[in-house]
């Protein structure tokens, strides 16, 4: 018996700071590196001295992998690599390669230049990170070393984003990082195979909410942003710069187009104008349609929404802004927040989730005076409108990719506790698996049994077919194998006799003849045809015949009769040791059906 | 040759059509963006059933080679087809090289572009080292050849044994993925196909005497004319060209790439960063086009043209002209041949191997064109393919036959083969041949539950032994022991047998019986044999090296006795 054991070191019934320690057939892993949105000290990283408390990481880790460019999952990664120290592989996926660092240098340039902080990686340790990056291909079998493999399956939450499957021996589990299971505007949905995991990590953001149709949604967001435009508002939309933020460029630009209106649409410049390109080169991540239709028109570029410059901010007039970052924690979006929040013929649309402490969160809990750093204060008259558009799967999406990789044991990260009971319970009466949800720090052991393989025999395989008059195997039916495990080093199954041989045992010959006295006249023949009778009555599976010779022979046991007419006849029971069951049970009736001389 | 031919001459070129029974065929597998042109004729009209795998960029590139192809050959509809030529007594008496055509009624019309949609929707996607399961018994994986995008050599294996194709590979770096030679290594079979067809001359030099000739022509005021396929070695023609000509202060001069698909093929290109090389992607991270001829498509230096109508508005001459077919049988190029070839002026470049370039250019002559022959072919040579098997060093080598003595034009280079070292089995059209793999074992697993009985007895230092009866359960083609039903205990065929062995020392087994009971012993032993007699109950047991023979009357619980304690003198499996 062999285990699996996993410690999240962050996304422990929380979202964010995504980062797992598992431990799989003597190989230990990371999956996801990722930082706190809604911390500024300490507990913004996840706490590696959990690995070791001193020392660097490269001789604790066989690999880290990143699911997907987002920070929650990647923030922490120079942090790890660079200031602990990890200098062994790290798997992402190629548009993660390549958007992971500009993000992470957005990350690094608003904490330290803007917010002043010290001690944090710096744009080197960026590079230095990723260097030790290996890019992976969709479905692409990674040999990490000669026991450990990954591979990788399409996610749909971002570009990008990828879903793990990591095998070690016969020990396997799937990492999701975060997924989506219903095809939006720019990416198609997450797919896996029947891969029989033993383990199943998964994400559960939406655990409890079963999502009404996108389309719904998508209408509700237009309906929202053109009422709010007509009556002359300021719609503000604070996106992340990849992901959110090209679906609903892509949903408004159509409507635009369609409803003709001229009314404009910004995007802040540099990160989001730059993440187009991305996408463009990256089109092979995106959906089937946009895939399909890229080369006649390349959906990435927009022709209504134009870059935004910073003075249009005190510009009159209703416009539509998508500023970054999404949570309205800081940069270019909080500016504009402050300007158009004490209006209330302007609106703020969120798309996303929020974690909680930053001020995205306190706005979409109500909250009407709002302190935006330093004691300023802002009072928040604007509309308020949470869409979700975060691209994660709901309770129906995440039951429906257990349902299609069957997994042994299901466990479930980043999502809130109290929701992961209920889909916990759900689970384990759907599907009869066991289902854990680990805090922080805390360790789920989980017991996997696997059948052993073994080398077999062509000839003893085939053999065994034939035996049985089969051409076509007849899955219905079982058969019976009878073979020799030999080991030597390796396990394999021969033919008993060969592997006697090659082993240079040689079998011991066991014969017994028992001789019976039979009180009966007449001719040997008679009593021939009545042991023979009498054979064929009670033993009715065996093979019985009569021989030229007047001996019957009864399978493989041999019984003769002679004497002369009129004396008592000698029978001759003769059986090796192999028919022993047989030979007995023969003797049994002879000895209660005849006449038998006792001395 | 018409051009209707032209299809015909590739699946001559191409192994594939010669199996009989190709409707049964359960797998197929589609190697590059060239070699998948024939794939409609298997599938519309075999009855081929198989599935069909390739990479992402050989479907996406292999489709629109396939559209170029039809478009080009349904501009030109011929309302006759003659297939009276083709009979045994009329074809033997007709010029060559129609006199030794093989097997021309077999010749077949172009597909059509329903036929190529009905086609590629059959085809799945793999990935480079994706293991794709066949059956249950064998994986099939790829790995980069480095020949083109997206092009692959095939690896089958099962458990045991690994037979290799190796395809059109290059060792050059050019823009596609490097060639992946670690997954051909230890295989029982390499097949090894597609080596250069242009054994004399060097891919690099030929690129460079390319650029040369066509920047000479400009110089000289001519224009240059490049007959070539949609994608591949076009892409670096449009790199170094462009290169050269800005070196020579050319860099006014236009190109212009003429194909129903340049289009796709130009965009497609940009989007498979994964399958390029590792300098080409590094750009895809900036965000940058990976290759120069997006930027030289945004500057206007090069202008993509999907039909010869649209040119001519803004058509300025010396210019260099990129379109298809190399053949010179069917698509623009044969306009360009007509407009250009009066003047010694202008020039036209052979640059693709595919076809003899004098016979291509016969129905235009007489030509003022400058003609120049520079073929390049990525595809590796006679001294790259032995290096490589050197390197990957397999059992047994399989090869067509052609690649056993140098070829015809050159006999006196008797470098130009395949090293007689791996002595080689070769092949020609036609041939089917039984590749030299035995397989011995196959894989089988034992439930845990019955590995639980099992114990292993050692019989020797480091090797043990135990007898398995089990219920053989086999799904998808894999072998399953699971312990035996109750019922299949009684069922029967089944007759677990016990295996004893190892030599009788008698003096124990004369107190074995004692300790039954059974005390009235004699025993007479010599060297090879003993007898022991057990005078009141009238029973003989004769021992020797290795049988045992017991000799009693109808008492079985005597028997039984007997029997116990001799089994305990011997070893039992």
């Amino acid at each position: 018996m062999s285990e699996i054991t996993i410690t999240p070191l962050g996304a422990g019934q929380d979202v964010g700071r995504s980062c797992i320690l598992v431990t799989i057939g003597g190989k230990n892993l990371m999956l996801d590196c990722g930082m706190h949105m809604g911390f500024n000290d300490d507990r913004r990283f996840p706490d590696f001295t959990f690995i070791t408390r001193e020392g660097r990481l490269t001789e604790h880790l066989d690999c880290v992998i990143i699911s997907h460019f987002h920070l929650d999952h990647c923030g922490a990664l120079p942090y790890m690599s660079e200031m602990v120290g990890y200098d062994g592989p790290i798997y992402m996926t190629h548009p993660t390669k390549a958007i992971c660092p500009i993000l992470l240098e957005d990350f690094r340039k608003i904490t330290v230049d803007k917010k002043g902080e010290t001690n944090f990686f710096t744009s080197e340790m960026i590079k230095t990170c990723m260097k030790k990056v290996k890019a992976v291909n969709l479905h692409e079998v990674i040999q990490v070393d000669d026991e450990l493999e990954i591979k990788a399956y399409y996610a749909g939450h971002v570009l990008g984003a990828a879903m793990f499957h990591i095998r070690v021996g016969q020990q396997s589990l799937v990492y999701t990082g975060d997924y989506n299971m219903t095809p939006d505007r720019h990416l198609g949905a997450a797919w896996i195979d029947k891969c029989r995991p033993d383990l199943l990590i998964t994400e559960s953001t939406y655990a409890t909410t079963i999502r009404e149709s996108k389309r719904c949604r998508e209408r509700d967001f237009l309906k929202k942003v053109h009422d709010c435009v007509e009556n002359g508002g300021k719609v503000l939309i604070p996106v992340f710069a990849l992901g959110r933020a090209q679906e609903l460029c892509i949903l408004l630009e159509t409507y635009w187009e369609r409803m003709n209106l001229n009314i404009p649409i910004y995007f802040s410049l540099g990160l989001t104008e730059k993440a187009n390109h991305y996408y463009k080169l990256f089109i092979s991540w995106t959906s089937q349609k946009i895939k399909q239709t890229f080369v006649q028109r390349n959906m990435f570029e927009f022709k209504h929404i134009k870059p935004f410059d910073r003075s249009y901010i005190e510009n009159p007039g209703p416009m539509v802004v998508f500023a970054t970052p999404g949570m309205l924690h800081a940069g270019l979006s909080l500016q504009v927040f402050k300007k158009w929040a004490p209006s209330e013929q302007n609106m703020v649309i969120m798309p996303g989730y929020c974690v909680a402490g930053t001020v995205g969160h306190k706005v979409l809990n109500g909250a009407k005076k709002i302190e935006i750093e330093n004691k300023q204060f802002v009072e928040v008259k604007l509309k308020v409108e949470y869409m979700s558009f975060s691209a994660h799967a709901d309770a129906k999406g995440i039951m429906q990719l257990i349902s299609w990789c069957e997994p042994k044991n299901v466990l479930l990260v980043h999502g809130e506790a109290a929701k992961m009971d209920f889909l916990k319970t759900k689970i384990q009466q759907e599907f009869g698996i066991e289902c854990f949800k680990p805090a922080n720090g805390e360790t789920v052991t989980i017991e996997t049994q696997h059948n052993i393989p073994v080398d077999i025999s062509l000839n003893l395989l085939k053999r065994e077919a034939s035996l049985k008059g089969l051409d076509v195997p007849d899955p219905k039916k079982a058969r019976i194998l009878q073979g020799a495990l030999v080991m030597r080093g390796n396990l394999q199954l021969v033919d008993p006799d060969e592997a006697l041989r090659d082993l240079g045992i040689k079998e011991h010959n066991l014969r017994f003849t028992s001789t019976l006295c039979i009180d009966e006249a007449g001719p040997a023949q008679k009593l021939t045809e009545k042991i023979y009778m009498l054979c064929k009555n009670h033993m009715t599976d065996q093979q019985t015949q009569i021989g030229s010779d007047g001996s019957i022979s009864v399978s493989d046991v041999m019984v003769t009769t002679s004497g002369e007419d009129d004396d008592p006849k000698s029978v001759l029971v003769t059986w090796s040791h192999q028919d022993e069951e047989l030979g007995s049970m023969l003797m049994n009736i002879l000895r209660s059906e005849l006449p038998i001389v006792t001395d | 040759m018409s051009a209707l031919h032209y299809p015909v001459h590739w699946l001559q070129r191409r192994d594939l059509l010669y199996r009989p029974n190709i409707a049964d065929w359960q797998v197929g597998i589609a190697i590059s963006n060239t070699s998948i042109l024939c794939l409609p004729f298997i599938t519309q009209y075999t009855g081929f059933r198989g599935e069909i795998s390739c990479t992402d960029p050989t479907l996406q590139i292999g489709k629109l080679y396939m559209r170029e192809l039809v478009t080009y050959i349904e501009r030109v509809p011929r309302t006759k087809s003659c297939s009276r030529w083709k009979k045994a007594d009329i074809l033997k008496n007709l010029p060559l090289p129609l006199r030794e055509a093989v097997n021309p009624t077999s010749w077949r019309k172009c597909y059509t572009l329903q036929d190529i949609d009905a086609c590629m929707s059959r085809v799945q996607v793999m990935g480079f080292n994706e293991k794709k399961s066949v059956f249950g018994s064998l994986t099939v994986t790829c790995c980069s050849s480095g020949y083109s995008l997206g092009s692959c050599n095939w690896i089958i294996h099962s458990e045991y044994e690994k037979i290799c194709y190796i395809s059109a590979t290059s060792t050059l770096t050019t823009h596609p993925k490097p060639i992946d030679q670690a997954p051909l290594r230890n295989s029982n079979v390499v097949i090894l196909s597609s080596l250069t067809q242009t054994p004399l001359t060097n891919p690099d030099s030929m690129i460079g005497e390319f650029c040369v000739n066509a920047a000479v022509t400009i110089k000289n005021g001519g224009n240059v004319l490049v007959p070539c396929y949609p994608s591949g070695v076009t892409y670096d023609l449009f790199e170094c060209l462009s290169g050269h000509l800005d070196s020579c202060g050319l860099s006014t001069v236009p190109l212009y790439f003429i194909s129903p698909i340049s289009d796709s093929t130009l965009a497609y290109s940009n989007i498979f960063a994964e399958w390029l090389s590792t300098s080409k992607q590094s750009k895809v991270y900036l965000p940058e086009p990976p290759f120069p001829h997006a930027e030289l498509l945004s500057l206007g230096r090069l202008k993509q043209f999907t039909n010869i109508h649209d040119v001519q508005n803004d058509f300025k001459c010396p210019c260099v002209v990129f379109t298809g077919h190399p053949s010179l049988r069917i698509g623009d190029v044969i306009h360009f041949i007509e407009l250009w070839g009066k003047s010694s002026a202008n020039t036209i470049i052979f640059t693709e191997p595919d076809f003899p370039y004098l016979d291509a250019l016969g129905p235009f002559q007489p030509l003022q064109m400058r003609v120049c022959y520079c073929p390049i072919d990525t595809s590796l040579s006679f001294s790259q393919a032995n290096k490589l098997l050197k390197d990957i060093r397999p059992q047994h080598l399989v090869v067509p036959e052609s690649y056993l003595t140098p070829p015809t034009s050159v006999t006196q280079r008797p470098d130009l083969v395949i090293n007689a070292d791996l002595s080689p089995m070769s092949y020609k059209q036609g041939d089917v041949i039984t590749l030299p793999v035995k397989r011995k074992f196959e894989c089988i697993e034992i439930d845990p539950k019955l590995a639980a009985t099992l114990e292993p007895i050692e019989v020797k230092p480091g090797s043990a032994i135990t007898m398995v009866n089990a219920t053989l359960v086999v799904r998808d083609n894999k072998y399953v022991l699971q312990p035996l039903n109750p019922e299949d205990k009684l069922a029967k065929p089944f007759k677990p047998r016990t295996y004893i062995y190892g030599t009788i020392n008698c003096k124990t087994f004369v107190d074995l019986l004692a300790k039954q009971g059974i005390s009235d012993v004699k025993l007479e032993e010599t060297e090879e044999k003993a007898i022991i007699e057990l005078p009141n109950d009238d029973i003989l047991i004769q021992v020797e090296n290795g049988s045992t023979h017991i000799m009693c009357g109808g008492d079985e619980s005597v028997r039984v006795k007997i029997r116990d304690a001799l089994l305990q003198c011997l070893q039992k499996l």
